[in-house]
C-alpha cells in the first residue's frame, strides 16, 4: 500500500527493506494485519466465485453447467474459503492492525510469530485450491467432512488435511499472540476492563481458538489415518463410530462459529456508541455475556447432529442448553438498542453496516431459536431453512460487521476519507440483495428442499429463482469494496485524527494516517481516561 | 430518506411475491402439517416458534426503528450521555425471555418425549441407504424393495441433457418402486446404510434419521386412517455424487390394500430368491 505519508516513518528504521522483501519479512503489526484483510478480500472473491456458480446452476431446475460431483466440491471449499480464508483471517488482521492501538502497546507481543502464521495461509490454500487440478477433483464431502464420504475423495483428500492442519497452526498462532498482547502488553492504567469490547471479545475469542482448533486437528488426522494407515476409529466394520467423528467435528464446530461472530459483537459494540454520540449501555452486561456465550458453545454442540439417533436425555439436554444462549444473546441485542435510546444518531456506512447487523442478525438468532427445538429440528436439519439461517448469520453477521470495522477505521488506517457515497451504495445494495439472496431459502427449506444438491424438484423453481438474483446482485455490488478502498489508500479528503465526532478510544488519538510505530511511549493516564470513556 | 428507499424495496418484494398469478402453488413459504398425529405436534411447535419470533421481532425491531426515527442528529437529537445504566431494565430483559424460553420448553420436551415413544409397534421395515437409492425390507414378510429415481427424471437430469424438467412429471420425486405402508398401523422403521451416511426424510412424516453404516437408528409413524396416497421426501445427508437423486415415495394405502399387497410381493418374490427361506 502506498502510505506516502507513513514512507517518512518507515525511512527512521535502519534496517527496514523495501519492495517485496518489506512485506515477506514485516514484524510491524500494521503490515501483517494489512497482508491479512488482502488475503481476506482475495478469497472472500475466490469463495464468492464459487457461490456465483452454485446460484447459476440453482438458478432453474435441471443441469445446465456443472457435474453434480464439481457442484459438491464447490459447496464444500467455498465453505473452507470463506470460513478460514475469508472471515478468520479478516477477524486476525483487524486485531493486529487494532489491538496494540487501542490497548497503547507499540506492536504485537510475537511480531516473529506474527509474520510467519500470516505467511501460512497463502500455502494453506495453496494447497486446498489444488485440489481442483488433481485426480479426482477437489474435496466434495462436504466442510463438515464426515466419514466414511470423505474417505471417498480423490487425491485431495490429504492436500485438505495438509490445508487445515496448516490453518489450524495459524489460527493457534495468532489466537496466542493476541492473548500475549493484550495481557502483556497493555499501557499501565489500561485495566482489563477498560478496555475497547473488540479488544475484549477478541480475548474471549483466542481463547475459544486455541480450546477448540487442536480438536479439529485430531479429528483430521484420525481421518487421514483411517484412510492411509489402516486405522478404524470412523469405521464400524473396524470397531470405530462415524458419528464419533461428528462429535469431535463440533466441538470444535460450534465454539467455532462464536470465533467467527464474537469479535463482530466487538465491533458494533464500539461502532453504535460513536455514531449515537453515546457511551455503551451495560458495558460490564455486555462482557459477562460474551463470557457465557463462549462457555455455553462448549456445551451445545450436538444440535447440529438431533437427527444422527442420540437417546432422548441427550437430546434433551443439547436442546435447552442451545436455548439458554438466547439469553445472553438476547442481553446483547438488547444493550445495543439501549445505547442507541436518546443518543444523536448519524448514518455513516460504518454505523449502517452495524444496524443491517443488528437488524439481520436478530433474524438469524431467531432462526437459530426455532433450530434449537429439536423434534422441529427433525424437520429443518439439512435443509435450505439451516442454509438461510447460518447465511443469516455468517453474512450480515460476521461479513458487514468487518465491511463496518474497515469503514470505520479506513480513514484511519490511510489518512483520507473514502467515498461516502459510493460506501452507501455500496451498503444499500448489499442490505436489500442480502435479503432477496437469503430470505427465500427459508421458505425453499420449510416446503422441503434439502442443502447441498445440484438440481431440485420444479415446486421449488421459483423461490431459487428469486434467490440466484439476489445472489448475483450480492455478488456483483461487492466489486465496489475493493474499488473504494483502493480508491481511498489513493488519496481523498484528508482525515482528522478522531475521524468521527463521537469516536472514543486509544485509536482515535493517533494522528492519521497511523505512523507505521506507534504508542513506542505508552500512553499516559490522561489521555487513557479521556479515550476509553464507557 | 433511506428509510423510505428501504420500505419502498421490501413492499415491491412482497408484492413480487405475493402478486404472481396463477402458478401460486409453487411459492411455497411454509411447512406440511403432515399426515401423523406427530407431525402435526411438530408443525404446531414450529408455528408456536414462530409466532414467539413474530412477538419478540415486533418488540425489538420496534424499539430500533423508533430510535432510528426518533434520536437522529439530524432532527436535532441531543445524546444523554449519562444513560448507561439501568438495574430494572437489564433484569427485565434477562428474565422475561427466561421465562418465555421455559414456556417453549416444556411443549417442546413433551413432543420429543413422544417421538422417542416407539413401542407398542405392528410392522417392521428395514431401510437402507445405498449410493444412490433406498432398500427396504420388511422384516416379517421377508419382502425387498429396491427403489431408485426414475427413468424419465434420470434421463432429464443429466448434464445438457435438453428435456425441460418442467415436462417431466414429478421431476426427482419419483421413483420406480415406492415405499408401501399402511394407514393406521404403528409403523417402526429401522434405519441403516451399506456405504456412507445418508438419512431418510419425509417431510409429511416429521421423520428424518440419518441412516448410518454398521448402525442401526429407529424411527415409527402411524399414519391418519384416511390419509391414504403418495407423499415424497429425499436423501437430507450429503452422501456423495448422486446425493440430489435418491428420493424416497410412500404409497399409504389402506389396511387391507396393504395386506392385499404384501401377499402378492410375498408370493412374487418368494420363488425368485432362495436365500429368503434363512
Amino acid at each position: 500500500m502506498a502510505h506516502t505519508e507513513t514512507a517518512g516513518a518507515l525511512d527512521t528504521q535502519a534496517h527496514a527493506p523495501s519492495g517485496i522483501w518489506r512485506w515477506l519479512s514485516t514484524t510491524n503489526h500494521k503490515d501483517i494485519g494489512t497482508l491479512y484483510l488482502i488475503f481476506a478480500c482475495v478469497m472472500f472473491f475466490v469463495g464468492g466465485a464459487m457461490a456465483m456458480v452454485i446460484r447459476l446452476e440453482l438458478f432453474k431446475p435441471g443441469m445446465q453447467f456443472v457435474d453434480p460431483s464439481f457442484f459438491n466440491s464447490l459447496t464444500t471449499v467455498h465453505a473452507l474459503a470463506m470460513i478460514f480464508g475469508a472471515v478468520m483471517p479478516a477477524w486476525v488482521g483487524l486485531a493486529n492492525w487494532m489491538i496494540p492501538m487501542q490497548v497503547g502497546a507499540p506492536d504485537m507481543a510475537l511480531p516473529r510469530m506474527n509474520n510467519f502464521s500470516f505467511w501460512l495461509l497463502p500455502f494453506a490454500f495453496t494447497l486446498l485450491l489444488l485440489g481442483f487440478f488433481v485426480p479426482g477433483g477437489a474435496p466434495a464431502g462436504g466442510w463438515t467432512l464426515y466419514p466414511p464420504l470423505v474417505l471417498q475423495g480423490g487425491d485431495s483428500f490429504p492436500l485438505t488435511i495438509f490445508a487445515i492442519h496448516l490453518m489450524g497452526a495459524s489460527s493457534i498462532m495468532g489466537a496466542i499472540n493476541v492473548i500475549v498482547t493484550i495481557m502483556n502488553m497493555r499501557a499501565p492504567g489500561m485495566t482489563l476492563l477498560r478496555m475497547p469490547l473488540f479488544v475484549l471479545t477478541w480475548l474471549i475469542t483466542a481463547y475459544l481458538l486455541i480450546a477448540v482448533m487442536p480438536v479439529l486437528a485430531g479429528a483430521v488426522t484420525m481421518l487421514l489415518t483411517d484412510h492411509f494407515f489402516g486405522t478404524s476409529f470412523f469405521s464400524a466394520a473396524g470397531g470405530g463410530d462415524p458419528v464419533m467423528f461428528q462429535h469431535i467435528f463440533w466441538f470444535f464446530g460450534h465454539p467455532e462459529v462464536y470465533i467467527l461472530i464474537l469479535p463482530a459483537f466487538g465491533i458494533v459494540s464500539e461502532v453504535i456508541p460513536t455514531f449515537s454520540r453515546k457511551p455503551l449501555f451495560g458495558y460490564e452486561a455486555m462482557v459477562y455475556a460474551t463470557a457465557s456465550i463462549a462457555f455455553l458453545s462448549f456445551i451445545v454442540w450436538a444440535h447440529h447432529m438431533f437427527t444422527v439417533g442420540m437417546p432422548l436425555v441427550g437430546q434433551l439436554f443439547f436442546m435447552l442448553s442451545t436455548m439458554l444462549i438466547s439469553i445472553p444473546t438476547g442481553v446483547k441485542v438488547f444493550n445495543w438498542c439501549a445505547t442507541m435510546w436518546r443518543g444523536s444518531l448519524s448514518f455513516e456506512p460504518p454505523m449502517l453496516f452495524a444496524l443491517a447487523f443488528l437488524f439481520l442478525f436478530t433474524i438469524g438468532g431467531f432462526s437459530g431459536l426455532m433450530l434449537a427445538i429439536a423434534p422441529a429440528d427433525f424437520q429443518y436439519q439439512d435443509t435450505y431453512f439451516v442454509v438461510a439461517h447460518f447465511h443469516y448469520v455468517l453474512v450480515p453477521g460476521s461479513v458487514f460487521t468487518i465491511m463496518a470495522g474497515v469503514y470505520y477505521w479506513l480513514p484511519k488506517w490511510t489518512g483520507h476519507m473514502y467515498s461516502m457515497k459510493l460506501a452507501k451504495w455500496h451498503f444499500w445494495l448489499s442490505a436489500i440483495f442480502v435479503n432477496v439472496l437469503f430470505f427465500p431459502q427459508h421458505f425453499l427449506g420449510l416446503a422441503g428442499m434439502p442443502r447441498r444438491i445440484p438440481d431440485y424438484a420444479t415446486q421449488f423453481a421459483d423461490w431459487n429463482l428469486v434467490s440466484s438474483i439476489g445472489g448475483f446482485g450480492f455478488g456483483l455490488s461487492q466489486l465496489l469494496f475493493p474499488y473504494i478502498i483502493i480508491k481511498c489508500i489513493r488519496g481523498g479528503e484528508r482525515a482528522t485524527a478522531r475521524v468521527w465526532e463521537g469516536a472514543h478510544g486509544l485509536e482515535w488519538q493517533l494522528p492519521s494516517p497511523a505512523p507505521y510505530h506507534t504508542w513506542e511511549v505508552a500512553p499516559s493516564l490522561s489521555v487513557i481516561h479521556h479515550g476509553s470513556e464507557h | 430518506m433511506n428509510m423510505k428507499k428501504l420500505g419502498t424495496a421490501i413492499a415491491a418484494t412482497a408484492l413480487f411475491a405475493l402478486a404472481s398469478p396463477a402458478a401460486l402453488a409453487a411459492w411455497t413459504l411454509n411447512m406440511t402439517p403432515g399426515i401423523t398425529a406427530i407431525s402435526r405436534r411438530i408443525y404446531g411447535l414450529h408455528m408456536l416458534m414462530f409466532w414467539w419470533c413474530v412477538v419478540i421481532g415486533a418488540f425489538v425491531f420496534g424499539w430500533m426503528i423508533f430510535s432510528l426515527l426518533r434520536f437522529r442528529k439530524s432532527q436535532g437529537a441531543v445524546a444523554d450521555t449519562k444513560l448507561t445504566h439501568n438495574a430494572k431494565a437489564e433484569f427485565i430483559w434477562t428474565v422475561v425471555p427466561i421465562l418465555i424460553l421455559i414456556g417453549m420448553a416444556v411443549p417442546a420436551t413433551r413432543v420429543l418425549i413422544e417421538t422417542e415413544d416407539a413401542t407398542r409397534t405392528e410392522l417392521t421395515i428395514r431401510v437402507t441407504g445405498y449410493q444412490w437409492k433406498w432398500g427396504y425390507q420388511y422384516i416379517d414378510s421377508g419382502v425387498e424393495v429396491l427403489s431408485t429415481l426414475d427413468r424419465a427424471s434420470n434421463n432429464a437430469r443429466q448434464l445438457g441433457s435438453g428435456i425441460d424438467p418442467n415436462s417431466v412429471p414429478d421431476y426427482l420425486r419419483n421413483v420406480d418402486h415406492p415405499l408401501v405402508v399402511p394407514a393406521g398401523v404403528k409403523v417402526r422403521l429401522l434405519i441403516t446404510a451399506q456405504d456412507v451416511i445418508h438419512a431418510w426424510w419425509v417431510p409429511a412424516l416429521a421423520i428424518k434419521k440419518d441412516a448410518i453404516p454398521g448402525f442401526i437408528n429407529e424411527a415409527w409413524f402411524k399414519v391418519d386412517a384416511d390419509k391414504t396416497g403418495l407423499y415424497r421426501g429425499q436423501c437430507a445427508e450429503l452422501c456423495g455424487r448422486d446425493h440430489g437423486f435418491m428420493p424416497i415415495v410412500i404409497d399409504v394405502r389402506s389396511k387391507a390394500d396393504f395386506d392385499a399387497w404384501l401377499k402378492q410381493q410375498q408370493a412374487l418374490q418368494r420363488p425368485a430368491d432362495p436365500a429368503q427361506t434363512g
